[in-house]
């Protein structure tokens, strides 16, 4: 299987294609996704796009969910928190 | 912005659009269109693993569909209407428009989540959404996991991760024993579903299964380190890795509310031949009430021939839906929620999680406007999908005014 190597908050992360970016984020040393109005750590509930829990920084764009996108070569992923 | 046409458009590539896709393709000449969210299609119950698809029956299907030249637009996003004829949807290379002769909605269901305390630590997943976060990549080999909330969905989720390598500490279920037992004996009428819940009990055997039984709190200083589940009123607490916990399914009928069809009890309301209060929209599989597969299958087929004015062989299918139907108002009525549930918030148990809006902020409103409104619940990005379907349960609030976009998109495609 194909590995794809990525950026998540400046760690070099490598995981296998076909992964989702959540995925990769819960591989890598950050295990953090986004940081709620009131300040609390949040992760994936849905994984299937509609609870928006799982959002993060992909390539400078903000506020996508990291579990619908796949994995790309390259990707720079930032997480909060 | 790109623009496609087509004659039969249909929003969702799971088990219903696919079935009306084929069912349009085996008896005219018409051009179809499959737009789906996913990656691939298969929709939930066949969502991929790591871009391949496990089922031989969902695989026969998904051959035939590219045989017959069907078009598949992936990871679009369909988010607002452009005009009677049109929608528009988002894709990783910006907005399109889709403008067809028929429209076929196809856009499945979601998870129902119950607020309870500890709920929105991190590594408390939906139960359909830890199996969808495996099936992308996420290892549980020798976790050690709590199922909990109801329907059949947990059985199907407990067995898939103990495939997985994970420890399926115990699987809590809300119905009663009594309920289930009942449902159980109802479910000779339909052979295969039988064989079904034979196999699965089976492969789940020595996995504990609480009947009457339900997470009260969740607890954990970063993360999820406890549960605490009470049976017959009498409580324990499990150390766990993560926790798997829905409440089985709410219809996605947004997308048609947005369309201005006609909703009934939460489902989209439709005629025997599946149309929708609009004409020449039909809706199938979910929306129109949770029902199963093998229900959903049969309702695209009968979708796509009324959509193309082949009504005398629709009608063939009726039976067949009816026994299936049957089948899925017994299993909606086994796993209906009990009543316990809804105190299961305190003051500060976050209802709204985008927005951080507590129980206690709410409780004394009147309805979902007021609680949108005053305390901003349901204004965050996901619109209210989680917090409105959970509130509907709690205070009997119903979340039926929708204003598109159905999904928050880029600002360029909404202006483009
Ligand atoms: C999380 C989850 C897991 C499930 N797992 C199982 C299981 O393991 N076994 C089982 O028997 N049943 C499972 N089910 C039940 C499932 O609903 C049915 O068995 C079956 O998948 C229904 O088929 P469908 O075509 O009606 O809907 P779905 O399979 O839900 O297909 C609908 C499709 O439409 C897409 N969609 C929705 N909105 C839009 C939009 N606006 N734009 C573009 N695309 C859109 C969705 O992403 C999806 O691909 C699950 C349900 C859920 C919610
Ligand atoms: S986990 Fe819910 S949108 Fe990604």
């Amino acid at each position: 299987m194909k590995k794809i190597k990525l950026q998540i908050n400046n760690e070099s992360v490598s995981i296998q294609e076909g992964s989702t970016v959540a995925t990769a984020i819960f591989e890598s040393d950050a295990k953090t996704f986004r940081k709620s109005v009131s300040g609390e750590n949040r992760f994936p509930l849905c994984g299937m796009g509609i609870c928006f829990e799982c959002r993060v920084t992909i390539d400078g764009v903000k506020h996508q969910r990291s579990c619908q996108i796949l994995v790309r070569e390259g990707m720079k992923i930032e997480t909060d928190g | 912005m790109d623009k496609m046409q087509t004659d039969i458009l249909i929003i969702g590539g799971g088990a219903a659009g696919m079935s009306a896709a084929m069912s349009v393709a085996e008896n005219s000449n018409l051009r179809v269109l499959i737009v789906d969210d996913n990656p691939t299609l298969g929709g939930q119950i066949w969502r991929s693993e790591m871009g391949k698809i496990k089922s031989p029956e969902a695989k026969k299907l998904i051959e035939k569909i590219e045989q017959n030249e069907i078009e598949i637009l992936n990871k679009a996003q369909v988010f607002a209407q452009n005009d009677e004829k049109s929608l528009l949807a988002e894709t990783p290379n910006g907005a399109v428009q889709m403008h067809f002769e028929k429209l076929i909605l196809a856009n499945g269901a979601r998870e129902r989540f119950l607020p309870f305390p500890g709920w929105t630590l991190p590594n408390v997943f939906g139960a359909g959404g830890l199996q969808a976060l495996v099936k992308s990549g996420l290892s549980v080999e020798n976790k050690r996991i709590v199922v909990s909330g109801t329907g059949p969905l947990l059985l199907a989720v407990a067995e898939y991760l103990k495939s997985k390598g994970a420890i399926i500490l115990l699987i809590s279920e809300q119905t009663s024993r009594m309920k289930l037992l009942k449902f159980g004996l109802g479910l000779w009428r339909i052979p295969k579903k039988f064989f079904e819940a034979i196999k699965l009990q089976s492969k789940l055997q020595r996995t504990v299964y609480l009947t009457n039984s339900f997470v009260i709190k969740a607890e954990g200083k970063e993360n999820l380190e406890a549960v605490n589940i009470v049976q017959n009123g009498k409580n324990r607490r499990v150390e766990c890795d993560f926790l798997a916990c829905g409440f089985h399914l709410v219809p996605n009928i947004e997308l048609a509310l947005m369309l201005g069809c006609e909703i009934m009890d939460g489902n989209v309301l439709v005629d025997k031949f599946q149309e929708t209060t609009l004409e020449n929209v039909f809706c199938v599989g979910e929306p129109t009430g949770i029902g199963g597969v093998e229900l959903s299958l049969t309702e695209g087929k009968i979708a796509g021939l009324s959509a193309i004015d082949k009504k005398e062989k629709a009608k063939e299918l009726f039976t067949q839906k009816e026994k299936l139907q049957r089948f899925a108002n017994a299993l909606n009525e086994t796993f209906s929620l009990r009543d316990e549930l809804q105190s299961l918030p305190n003051e500060e148990t976050i209802v709204c999680r985008c927005e951080d809006v507590t129980f206690g902020k709410i409780k004394d409103f009147n309805s979902f406007r007021e609680a949108k409104l005053q305390a901003r619940c349901g204004m965050g990005s996901c619109q209210g999908k989680i917090c409105g379907s959970a509130t509907e349960f709690l205070f009997d609030w119903k979340n039926e005014s929708v204003r598109p976009p159905i999904f928050p998109v880029k600002l360029e495609n909404l202006v483009d």
